[in-house]
């Protein structure tokens, strides 16, 4: 298993999109970095980068990387090694390169510049997101048998959780204004891993303040440890689901 | 050595193998024929463990490997096109497959030096024209010494060099003792390199037997008029089947 990781990672580092994404992601909090002083302010418009792109780019980079690596994983299918170490290597190789990326694009800034919590707050949610939708990836690569269809299925997730679903809450909220929805809202964010995270990251700020009653309720619910345990436990949930079924998938797929 | 037994296997609606049986025995060569499409690789892919049969059991040194994966260490298989990963210098690739059998410590390394690899280790996989990689296959195939030796269609892409140090390096194989398996269109070669004869045409076995008994029945004596006859009987055999069921529904 580690050695197969070893190799998958050895393949994967050295690919020229490993090295873009970590430009990228340098590029992106130097140049926030030089527009603002105030810490707060640049870990907010970090995380609205990053929280729009990194499930995009984990999303996409996935499921190429499974259909470019398609031969290559048959080549370890012939050989004396199990069905779910291949697949685990995989993924491993793509969720720690992703999360390298992360790491040392907005973590080298970091050390530079300074952070507070909410940025090391930003940098987990940032990992785990990269898990999550590497996992969905996967799920839609390892169920279909065409790569056109695997990307189409991993972007429909990507416009699923990050546009449609939030428009699908505000529709919500608006129509049944008269009513309290913190409970309700608190469950809706649950059912998206995207929302959540973002939600986490806001905790840390002190916007909370502006988002009135629901905000001061979600400000209690996410300090408490219990809310903290839930929301940790439910992100947990959506990085093992996708990527536990997947692998049930692909331990009885042909190749 | 290697026994399919009952085997069905289906694709969407496409059924590819109908009750499979066969038998491959240790000593023996097998060429492995039939059109394009006949089944010839989803047999071996079952074999290997790549393709799951809906029905049926393969046995590997008696051995059922259903959920098992340490049968693949006798195994040495060459596929069709092998790719790689591109960013993989050959060097790493061959340590990378020790490393996946680190019980096995005697190498085979006469396709090395016979390809000349060892003065390209430094190469990436990404860079290699389509016949050296091939090179790279049929060397990983032998590198471990296994007892069986599967084969897709050995020696397309190959210069004729190549297909001739591949070719006595498959005889000398044979001749101590091993089980090989050869998937080819090449008639000439099957010939030169098998002795066991097997067709398979739309999922089934239609013959099973040595080569010698193929020429009798078919009372060719040369080997590629005898496979050719052999395929005419079989396509006849669909027309008429077709024909039959034509009549049955009017």
């Amino acid at each position: 298993m580690l050695k197969l990781l070893k190799y998958a990672l050895y393949d994967i580092l050295k690919s020229r999109f490993a090295m873009i994404y970590t430009v990228f992601m340098i590029l992106v909090a130097v140049s926030i970095y030089q527009v603002s002083d105030d810490l707060s302010k640049v870990s907010l418009s970090l995380m609205n980068i990053m929280i729009m792109i990194v499930p995009l780019i984990s999303a996409v980079f996935a499921t190429t990387h499974f259909y470019n690596n398609l031969e290559f994983i048959e080549l370890m299918l012939a050989q004396p090694v199990k069905r779910s170490h291949v697949f685990l290597s995989q993924l491993f190789a793509v969720i720690l390169m992703l999360s390298l990326s992360i790491m040392i694009g907005f973590g080298l800034p970091m050390l530079l510049w300074g952070a507070d919590t909410s940025l090391i707050t930003l940098l987990a949610v940032g990992v785990i997101l990269s898990a999550v939708f590497a996992g969905f990836a996967f799920l839609a690569s390892v169920l279909t048998r065409d790569k056109a269809k695997a990307i189409g299925i991993s972007l429909g997730l990507w416009i699923y959780f990050s546009l449609v679903y939030d428009g699908f809450v505000l529709y919500l909220i608006y129509s049944f204004a008269d009513y309290p929805l913190e409970k309700v809202t608190l469950g809706l964010v649950m059912l998206n891993p995207v929302d959540l995270g973002r939600i986490l990251m806001l905790m840390q700020l002190d916007i909370s303040a502006l988002m009135g009653y629901t905000g001061a309720f979600f400000q209690k619910f996410f300090s408490s440890s219990m809310g903290l345990l839930i929301a940790g436990g439910t992100l947990a949930l959506w990085t093992l689901l996708p990527n536990l079924f997947a692998m049930r998938v692909f331990k009885k797929r042909d190749f | 050595m290697i026994s399919v037994k009952n085997i069905s296997k289906k694709f969407g609606k496409l059924q590819v193998l109908k009750d499979f049986n066969l038998e491959f025995r240790l000593g023996n060569s097998y060429a492995l024929m039939g059109p394009n499409g006949s089944g010839k690789t989803t047999l071996i892919k079952t074999i290997l463990g790549m393709v799951m049969p809906d029905e049926g059991e393969i046995f590997v040194k008696n051995q059922p490997i259903k959920g098992s994966h340490s049968y693949r260490q006798y195994i040495g298989y060459m596929p069709q096109i092998g790719r790689y990963p591109s960013n993989m210098k050959i060097g790493q690739l061959f340590s990378m497959m020790k490393d996946m059998r680190p019980e096995i410590k005697d190498y085979d390394l006469e396709l090395v030096e016979a390809f000349e690899l060892d003065q390209m280790k430094d190469k990436a996989m990404g860079t290699l024209s389509g016949g050296t990689r091939q090179k790279v296959s049929a060397t990983l195939a032998f590198l471990f010494s296994p007892d069986i030796l599967i084969l897709d269609e050995p020696t397309a892409g190959l210069d004729p060099i190549a297909v001739e140090i591949l070719k006595a390096k498959i005889k000398r194989e044979r001749a101590a003792g091993k089980l090989i398996l050869i998937t080819s269109h090449i008639m000439s070669d099957l010939e030169e390199l098998t002795n066991q004869a097997v067709y398979i045409f739309d999922g089934e076995v239609y013959f099973n037997d040595t080569i010698e008994s193929l020429k009798e029945l078919t009372g060719e004596v040369r080997f590629s008029p005898a496979i050719a006859k052999l395929m005419q009987w079989t396509l006849k055999k669909k027309v008429t089947k077709r024909e039959m069921s034509h009549v049955e529904t009017t």
